[in-house]
């Protein structure tokens, strides 16, 4: 593998854990609230759909953007609705807005395009543009450094970017303002939330809806940045992945950018490598694909490290009468 | 206390929560420009309208059957086993294999062994996440989750690189000898001179999936295991002040969970494709989550609720075939339906119980 190759593989990578990165913070402050999120899918796949269908009807990706953030807002506001006003069971509901989802999108998307169930290809500004960096082209030819800020580093589209300033804000968020103790605190303990005078239901709610707004820019990454146009389950389990990176980064934000970084390489790996030969052995691409999910039941099994999830996630708060 | 009486939460509810879920995806039909009473219609007509609908759908309905009472046993046991999808195809594995180990002189001798490949292979898929659970606090939903993925990704390679026959391009496994075959519903009927479709594909396994849901009642509500079961599921503390051991009862009730959603390949594996393919649960496991909110985890209700499901799968499939709805519909469906029989419960239960405790003040 030569130099070139190496970045190639990185770029991939980069574009490759931006939905998972998004999708993971999205969970992440879900989870950090005591809701638990397995709709993460289904809230990108509807994201994707809903953004790819707008950018491509209007032609401008923004309102595509928008129109993704909203129709993963309105599945987040059904897990709400489920899970902190009903208190329902929070994974029951997770699962059925999978499958809403994954029903809904393409239903619509035949009724409205009749291309069996995808968007039409979208073109022009209906897809978010690689930004260049300054100096991005002169400085190509600087050895290691030139190629390195070219070609990884500049290049990507303003949602990457956007990912990547999310994490140290979420931390901020979550770590330094009275917002992200309450919303920490109300995943650990409810009830002291409550007797501080602050709305369980409220904080939750806020956190579900951050949550939204998050798996929705991730869908409409996936459908208006890195591929042009939306397809049926676009998504192939990325949600989950997201969910398993979660864990992975053990429910931190910048935990989250590294799980998602080597979720990322090893999707970029699999997609670029169909088997690879690791001196005599032969690692099947399978296994590539499966490896998120085996890493992350060997760190939920607490041999490497230990998973500690929010104390009050999935329970839904019964106030004390 | 209980506000309201027995049958109206066995009945009343899941009613209710059916008939919201049918009128949003009515809704659904009217919104994409189609009759939603039309669709019905086609919809009865294609799936028990005849012997061939009959047919396909008690075809569906025994996978369905399967990977409910799956559901249903690790509800009883308060664990969420969204496992189902890789355990029924770690189940098919278990039927390959012993369908082509040797060459089989007859299906009734095949089919006891296939049912224990299955089911071994099921429950194997079930115990790690089971152990996990039990012994290292891990969530049983993610590891479940984890293990789809895995158990697909294994399928894949095996399927790919080890299982597919020299010269095939298809990943599956080639053909099980003719010894494997299993009777089809029609073969039986004919035996009592009942006519019945010869080319759907519902087979004997129907008839082990309805032994299996009186199996599973005997097991729940009649044994000893079966209590321990339901006390661990109501009380996990009761449970262990009773001397029930909470380890054992997780690893237990996750085996048969397994064993049961894996035992779902021997009718679809062997009953109807007589080879192993690629991705062929094609979603029941998911489906038996479903089934078992909708039959409140008992096997009667699980078995009603997966003829209900086979219907919906046979008539939409009739429905994609001849207008302009496409299959995923039924993905909707299946949607609302667990979610207002599963995660919207209480929005269905609360205005209930509220009507019934005013009955009962006025009564008083």
């Amino acid at each position: 593998m030569d130099f070139l190759t190496v970045l190639q593989v990185l770029d991939s990578t980069v574009r490759l854990a931006t939905p998972l990165l998004l999708a993971c913070l999205a969970g992440l402050f879900s989870e950090r609230a005591g809701i638990f999120d397995i709709g993460l899918e289904g809230k990108m796949l509807a994201a994707a759909f809903m953004s790819a269908a707008i950018a491509a009807v209007s032609g401008s990706v923004w309102l595509g953007l928008l129109a993704g953030i909203g129709a993963s807002l309105l599945l987040s506001a059904i897990h709400g609705l489920a899970s902190i006003t009903f208190r329902g069971n929070q994974l029951i509901s997770g699962v059925a807005i999978n499958f809403l989802a994954a029903g809904l999108t393409v239903v619509v998307a035949q009724d409205w395009f009749q291309q069996g169930g995808r968007t039409p290809s979208l073109i022009g500004g209906g897809r978010f543009a690689p930004i260049d960096l300054p100096l991005a082209k002169s400085l190509q030819d600087v050895p290691v450094l030139g190629p390195i800020y070219h070609d990884l580093i500049s290049g990507h589209t303003i949602l990457v970017y956007l990912a990547i300033a999310l994490v140290p804000l979420s931390w901020w968020a979550l770590f330094r303002t009275r917002f992200g103790l309450r919303l920490r605190a109300v995943g650990e303990n409810p009830a002291a939330v409550d007797t501080a005078g602050v709305s369980v239901i409220g904080l939750r709610y806020a956190a579900v809806a951050i949550c939204g707004v998050l798996c929705g820019i991730a869908g409409a990454y996936l459908a208006t940045a890195l591929q042009a146009g939306f397809v049926k389950d676009m998504t192939a389990g990325r949600g989950y992945i997201a969910l398993a990176a979660l864990i992975f980064a053990k429910w931190r934000p910048w935990y989250a950018l590294s799980a998602t970084l080597l979720f990322g390489f090893l999707q970029a790996i699999a997609l670029r490598y169909q088997n690879i030969d690791l001196g005599g052995i032969v690692v099947p691409v399978q296994f590539m694909d499966a490896l998120p999910y085996i890493l992350t039941v060997v760190i939920l099994a607490g041999f490497v490290g230990k998973a500690i999830p929010p104390r009050a996630g999935g329970e839904p708060y019964v106030k004390e009468r | 206390m209980e506000v309201m009486p027995k049958w109206a939460d066995v009945v009343l509810i899941p009613l209710f929560s059916l008939l919201i879920a049918f009128a949003l995806s009515a809704l659904v039909i009217i919104g994409i420009g189609e009759d939603p009473i039309a669709a019905v219609k086609m919809m009865v007509s294609g799936a028990v309208g005849s012997t061939y609908g009959w047919g396909y759908t008690l075809y569906y309905a025994t996978n369905f059957i399967f990977t409910g009472l799956a559901v249903a046993v690790a509800f009883h046991a308060r664990m969420f086993n969204i496992g189902g999808e890789g355990q029924a195809a770690l189940g098919g594995l278990g039927v390959a294999l012993v369908c082509l180990s040797v060459d089989w002189p007859h299906w009734a001798i095949a089919l006891p062994v296939a049912v224990a490949g299955a089911a071994v292979f099921g429950a194997l898929w079930a115990a790690l996440p089971a152990y996990l659970q039990a012994k290292r606090g891990s969530h049983i939903v993610i590891t479940t989750i984890m293990f789809n993925f895995i158990g697909a990704a294994l399928l894949n390679y095996l399927l790919v690189n080890v299982m597919r026959p020299a010269g095939s391009m298809d990943p599956a496994t080639g053909k099980f000898p003719p010894g494997t075959f299993l009777p089809t519903l029609h073969d039986i009927l004919a035996t009592i001179g009942i006519p019945f479709s010869k080319a759907a594909p519902a087979n004997v396994s129907f008839l082990i999936a309805v032994a299996a849901c009186v199996l599973v009642w005997l097991l729940i509500w009649r044994t000893r295991l079966g209590y321990a079961i339901r006390a661990y599921g109501h009380s996990e503390s009761a449970a262990v002040y009773a001397g029930i051991s909470p380890t054992r009862i997780i690893m237990i009730a996750m085996l048969i969970s397994g064993a049961l959603a894996g035992m779902m390949a021997i009718n679809n594996v062997m009953g109807e494709a007589e080879r192993l393919v690629l991705n062929s649960v094609e979603g029941a496991g998911f489906i038996g989550i479903a089934v078992a909110l909708m039959g409140r985890s008992h096997p009667f209700g699980v078995f009603l609720a997966a003829i209900l499901f086979g219907f919906l799968y046979q008539g939409g499939a009739e429905l994609a075939l001849f207008t302009d709805i496409p299959r995923e519909l039924i993905v909707v469906i299946q949607a609302l339906v667990i979610l207002f029989t599963g995660a919207l419960d209480n929005m269905v239960r609360m205005p209930l119980e509220k009507l019934f405790l005013a009955l009962r003040k006025r009564d008083a």
